[in-house]
């Protein structure tokens, strides 16, 4: 399924990949490249001089419980968002391309919240859940529960969950609608023919057709935990209560710009940077294989 | 195997009629194609019988049973459709064992069915490819495959060869013909090439714009149209039409044509006097020989060589003929040969209608 253009002008190609190679120099290379080194140097008390400490920070970030605990989290918060995501906008998904009539409105409706920027959504999710005035909160308390999510770390996860799932579910739904509606309708009425109820089609032929697709949202969803879940878990929880939603990316923040340890937070960051690395690698070399029919 | 019978069938798609109500018998073992230009509602028709289309008004019977409210699966019926809509992920043997695994067909019986299917249609060397390992025609093999091993009462397709080459298609051809022969399951296929359906059919049905104009066997279809449409429709190059005026009278019936070439019709025709439509097909024309009185000159503008023979594009009057004469009569553009028809071949027609006229 290889597709390729061949440009007549030898230059027009890098002429035209020359602002993403530009953005990608400036807002990726040269700052990562400014982690690696000043992941191995330590600041003084005053922050006027630094030094090398070679291995250091990052040997000192394996004896912070604080930092095991942070990947614990990230691994509890990313696998949740995914799979709930994935799982809730594949239902949509399905659910769109069944319906006759009044898909361009429900596809509309279910595209706004990814226009909403992560913090919105974060101040969004805090005022439903929040104790007192929130509905959801009000809820929950009508139902029993003892709920504040400020004080309860398995409620504050379980927001920050919400929220980031909610606003990356737009995404998802319509990568997996596309998926759906490229699945060539005859391959569902031979299926049909061949005596598969819908259930059954769904998952021997739908399904594996989708692979591509859902192989693909597993690397951007995955990536999205990572990173851009930032804003929602800063506006949410600021990675409280005690720590219990502090993901990797929101503890090098934290370390970097509020405790100030600029080398303990780059070395962080370059860990995640070979984390997200070796994620990709993995996903592409071994997976992508299998999913590519 | 069943036989299936449709009773004024119809179907609308909201306001638009799509079938105007068609009727139909076909018996056992019969292979019948249903034949007519893009957009004339083969593939809706098909699409009712096998149950992917709700029937709108009218009653489809498969075998003994009114399949009207059946679902495609229950129908003991497989289609193969144009792409032929294989499972991508699955291999030859995976494609073609599916509806039986489904029905939950022990595996011995499976490998047999699929076994004999794969011999049947030479794919043995396929069964653990994917679809897109194989060339178009191994896949419309395999698409014929997984229909084949269901051992259903009743086969559809629907234009299954369109996607093939010119060569690939006659070969391809052939081969269903001789699976028909050997299987004897009642088939419907539908195509809007004339040749596959001549050569294929045991009955054509004519479509034209969501109705059955004629139902009949190749030759019949062939040689006696029903309506201008169905002889326009089948044979190459068409039939011409010219209008005509049937004068009866002393020396027995004639048409006089537009440009005045008066026509000396059989003499057991009794057509009443009056404006017709005369068809008469290209092949039924020939060069006059010498000696003979040419029944009407042609002024060719394109002479069309075709190898064995030449078509002569022309007009008479201001209408428009086509000859077919062999290629060594030697005549070119913008030649006037003299021709003779073979008038007993042609036919009327009721120019409002279209209707051919019984003589
Ligand atoms: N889902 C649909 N909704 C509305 N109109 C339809 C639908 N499907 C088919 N039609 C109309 O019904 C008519 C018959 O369509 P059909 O597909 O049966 O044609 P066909 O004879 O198979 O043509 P082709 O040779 O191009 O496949 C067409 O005029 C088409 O526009
Ligand atoms: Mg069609």
């Amino acid at each position: 399924m290889e597709k390729r253009v061949v440009f007549q002008n030898r230059y027009l190609p890098y002429l035209l990949i020359a602002p993403q190679i530009a953005i990608t120099i400036v807002f990726f290379f040269w700052p990562a490249s400014q982690a690696v080194v000043q992941s191995v140097l330590r600041e003084d008390a005053f922050g006027t001089r630094s030094y090398f400490v070679g291995m250091e920070n990052f040997l000192a970030l394996f004896e912070d419980e604080y930092y095991l605990n942070s990947f614990k989290i990230t691994a509890l918060f990313s696998t949740l968002v995914t799979t709930i995501g994935l799982s809730l906008s594949l239902l949509l998904a399905v659910t769109a391309d069944r319906l006759v009539r009044g898909t361009t409105a429900y596809k509309t409706l279910l595209i706004w919240p990814y226009a909403v920027a992560p913090a919105v959504a974060g101040a969004l999710w805090g005022f439903v859940f929040l104790p007192g005035p929130g509905i959801f909160a009000w809820l929950l308390l009508q139902a029993g529960v003892d709920w504040n999510f400020h004080l309860n770390g398995n409620q504050a996860m379980f927001v920050v969950v919400v929220a980031a799932t909610w606003k990356q579910i737009s995404y998802n739904f319509l990568f997996f609608l596309a998926g759906l509606q490229s699945i060539p309708k005859s391959l569902i009425e031979a299926a049909a023919i061949d005596g598969a109820g819908p259930i059954r089609r769904f998952w021997s032929v739908v399904f594996p057709l989708l692979s591509p697709t859902l192989f693909f949202l597993v690397v951007v969803n995955v990536v999205y935990a990572f990173f851009e879940t930032f804003g929602v878990i800063h506006s949410l929880t600021r990675g409280g209560p005690a720590k219990s939603t502090e993901i990797l990316v929101y503890k090098v923040w934290y370390d970097g710009f509020e405790a100030q340890d600029l080398g303990g937070s780059a070395a962080q960051s370059v860990i995640l940077m070979a984390i997200v690395i070796g994620l990709t690698v993995i996903q592409f070399r071994y997976i992508e294989r299998k999913v590519h029919y | 195997m069943a036989k299936v019978t449709l009773k004024s069938v119809k179907k609308n798609y909201g306001p638009v009629k799509a079938i105007h109500g068609v009727d139909m018998e076909i018996a056992d073992g019969e292979f019948i194609v249903i034949v007519g230009p893009s957009g004339c509602g083969k593939s809706t028709l098909l699409r009712m019988i096998a149950g992917l289309e709700a029937i709108t008004e009218g009653e489809i019977v498969i075998g003994d049973r009114v399949v009207n409210d059946i679902e495609p699966a229950d129908r003991d019926i497989a289609m193969v459709f144009q792409n032929y809509a294989l499972y991508p992920h699955m291999s030859v043997h995976q494609n073609m064992s599916y509806g039986l695994r489904i029905r939950g067909m022990d595996k011995a019986n499976i490998e047999k069915r699929v076994q004999r299917a794969a011999e049947i249609l030479q794919l043995q060397p396929y069964l653990q490819r994917k679809p897109r390992e194989l060339s178009g025609g191994q896949r419309q093999r395999v698409a014929m495959g997984r229909a084949i091993v269901r051992e259903p009462s009743v086969f559809l397709f629907d234009e299954p060869l369109s996607n093939l080459d010119a060569k690939l298609r006659v070969q391809m051809r052939l081969e269903i013909k001789r699976l028909h022969q050997q299987l004897g399951v009642t088939s419907i296929y539908v195509t809007h090439d004339q040749v596959e359906a001549m050569t294929l059919a045991d009955r054509l049905v004519v479509m034209n714009q969501g109705r059955a104009d004629q139902i009949g066997s190749p030759f019949d279809v062939y040689g006696n149209p029903a309506t201008t449409y169905v002889g326009g429709f089948i044979g190459s190059p068409a039939m011409n039409f010219l209008s005509c005026r049937v004068e009866t009278g002393t020396g027995g019936p004639k048409a006089v044509l537009a440009d005045g070439t008066a026509l000396m019709l059989p003499a057991e025709w009794t057509p009443p006097a009056g404006n017709y439509t005369i068809g008469i097909r290209p092949e039924t024309m020939r060069i006059a020989r010498p000696g003979e009185t040419a029944q009407l000159h042609l002024n060719v503008d394109v002479a069309e060589e075709l190898g064995a023979d030449t078509l002569l594009h022309g007009k008479l009057g201001d209408e428009d003929l086509v000859a077919r004469v062999p290629s060594h009569a030697g005549y070119h553009d913008h030649s006037r040969p003299g021709l003779m028809i073979d008038i007993a071949r042609a036919h009327l027609f009721d120019p409002e209608s279209g209707l051919r006229i019984a003589l």
